[in-house]
């Protein structure tokens, strides 16, 4: 179970940001809706430990994350928490398969190969194991990095924006996806955005 | 998948920039290795020659080329001395031990010296084959020339005139070899040794266009130097001066000598290092600008490994551990190159005399590996540090 409580934050001689209180329940799939500069970003990175908020907590299963130190927060994000980017960000010199078994070795996870497979299997990588990132397409990288969020069996699930730079058809794919293997690896879903092709796909909506 | 690899897999995907790292690191310290290797082999050589040697005399010229000539055997000897006045100084009361030399021939490059026993007990030599010469046109063969010229005892050989290689060979006589000398790893390795009188039937009269300069040579009865032991060290100061100002030949010592040429040389070997060092500044600042460059691309690499639980330390460590990957193969592949340079510069030297070998190590170079880790955090501790600087939300939100 995650809930935020009474957040506010502001960025240098910015306005300062409020966010309502907010609980999702184990296995729960959200909608994180707001205009640009609404906040939305910014509520992800605090949900996600990588932004400490002026004032409030983030509890994720009775642990309040910024009573964390750095190093024990780091760690807890990479085996509790699985962040899904904008764009992929993969590593570059790191074939398919060691890109998503790094998640598990950063975490202090030890890597399971055949959980790595499974997950590619799932979804429609298998033969690209062995293959580069700058030899996969948009969205083939996509899932990639959906993968890499997934392996570690994280308790929550956080996409930032995952459609914005896809076409309908990939971004419907996208969001099955996203839905799906949440619902499979038992994971909370949040998935932050201002695609109005998303609204409607989850029952939960939290409004900036 | 541990940073080792990570950090690997990083540098092979800039192939050229690594290659070109590990090569100007490996430059410079194959330069210093084979300045360590050469200069403390030059040094050891000069040494162990010289070791019971406390004076050398011959005909008066440059007392530098009379210990390269009767010592290293290396330039050419200053003139003959008149072995009347060799005997005399050789009975004085103050020498322990004089050994005559008698040179002027060679044996493919490999000197011919007549002398007597005393030689052998100088060196300390010992046989391995055979016995040692003693009658004329009998000789005994250090051990490197026994290997190369593919000599056996009772093998015949001409000698030649001069003092390296020459066709000029005196054909009216042989050698025969009676023995082999073990290895000693000095000088005697590459001599021929005899007795003087062989050195003087070769030049008799009656054979070739030298005739009439030989001729004088030998009636006048004349050897090259002598090398003399003292009998107590208090002659250091009295018998050199003796032997200069009272009689027509000179006295050198060896020590003095071979440290004024050690010094000589050292200038060039200073300079070389100086060399060397720039190099390896370079190449530190040639690994720093790569890996500076490279976090620029690499922002977000890391902010990623960051969102994905790898601490700052961990990530701090996979930047440095790129830079001293790159010095310490850089410095490892330069001893190699160092080691084998010299080898085989000693395959295609001239002059089995002052031979040297790649095969030889010293304690210096475990300096060098250490100067390659050093050179390695000095160039990326900076780009390592910018990790504590990196803001992951913010480079990671402003890729949009």
């Amino acid at each position: 179970m995650i809930s935020i409580q009474s957040l506010t934050h502001n960025y240098h001689n910015g306005p300062t940001l409020k966010f309502p209180d907010w609980e999702i329940l184990n296995q729960e799939q959200w909608l994180l809706l707001g205009a640009s500069g609404s906040g939305k970003s910014t509520l992800l990175n605090i949900i996600s430990g990588l932004l400490k908020p002026q004032n409030g907590k983030v509890n994720l299963n009775e642990t309040d994350l910024y009573s964390l130190s750095q190093k024990e927060m780091d760690r807890f994000r990479g085996q509790n928490i699985g962040i899904i980017f904008q764009k992929p960000h993969l590593i570059k010199s790191l074939n398919i398969f060691d890109n998503v078994a790094l998640a598990s070795s950063l975490a202090g996870v030890k890597i399971n190969q055949s959980r790595v497979m499974d997950l590619l299997s799932s979804l429609g990588l298998e033969d690209k194991t062995k293959n580069y990132p700058e030899e996969l397409s948009q969205g083939q990288l996509q899932r990639v990095s959906i993968a890499r969020a997934l392996v570690n069996k994280p308790a929550l699930l956080i996409a930032d924006e995952p459609t914005s730079s896809l076409d309908d058809e990939n971004a419907d794919n996208v969001l099955k996806i996203l839905t799906q293997q949440a619902a499979e690896n038992h994971a909370s879903l949040v998935i932050a955005t201002h695609d109005r092709r998303v609204k409607d796909k989850l029952n939960k909506e939290y409004l900036l | 998948m541990n940073i080792l690899r990570l950090s690997t897999k990083n540098l092979l995907r800039n192939k050229l920039t690594t290659f070109l790292n590990i090569i100007l690191v490996a430059f410079g310290v194959a330069i210093l290795t084979i300045l360590f290797l050469a200069s403390t082999q030059i040094g050891d050589k000069l040494e162990q020659n010289a070791k019971d040697i406390d004076l050398v005399v011959g005909a008066k010229g440059s007392p530098l080329q009379l210990i390269l000539s009767s010592i290293y055997h290396i330039d050419f000897p200053t003139g003959n001395i008149p072995l009347k006045d060799a005997t005399e100084l050789m009975q004085n009361p103050m020498v322990k031990r004089a050994v005559p030399l008698a040179l002027g021939d060679n044996f493919q490059g490999h000197r011919i010296v007549g002398t007597d026993s005393g030689f052998v007990s100088l060196y300390g030599l010992k046989l391995v084959a055979g016995k040692f010469w003693s009658r004329d046109l009998e000789a005994t063969i250090g051990s490197g020339v026994a290997a190369e010229a593919h000599l056996k005892v009772g093998d015949k050989f001409f000698g030649a005139h001069g003092l390296s290689d020459a066709s000029d060979e005196h054909k009216h006589h042989a050698y025969t070899v009676t023995g082999i000398l073990q290895a000693q790893g000095n000088i005697t390795d590459n001599l021929i040794l005899t007795n003087i009188g062989s050195v003087y039937k070769m030049h008799e009269p009656d054979h070739d266009e030298h005739e009439a300069q030989k001729e004088a040579e030998i009636s006048n009865k004349e050897i090259t130097s002598i090398l003399i032991q003292y009998r107590s060290p208090m002659s250091v100061v009295i018998f050199p001066r003796m032997v200069n100002q009272s009689t027509n030949m000179q006295a050198a010592s060896p020590a003095m000598e071979s440290a004024r040429l050690f010094s000589l040389i050292g200038v060039g070997i200073e300079t070389l290092k100086w060399f060397a060092l720039l190099i390896m500044a370079i190449s530190a600042l040639s690994v720093f600008i790569s890996l500076y460059n490279a976090m620029k691309e690499k922002k977000y690499d890391l902010a990623v490994m960051r969102s994905l639980g790898a601490s700052k330390a961990k990530l701090f460590f996979l930047v440095m551990l790129e830079g001293l990957l790159i010095t310490v193969s850089g410095a490892i592949l330069g001893l190699f190159i160092g080691h084998l340079a010299l080898h085989m510069i000693a395959h295609y030297q001239e002059s089995s005399q002052a031979r040297l070998t790649g095969l030889y190590f010293v304690t210096d170079e475990l300096y060098l590996i250490i100067a390659g880790l050093v050179i390695g955090v000095v160039a990326s501790i900076l780009p390592a540090i910018q990790i504590y600087r990196v803001d992951i939300a913010q480079t990671l939100s402003k890729e949009k």
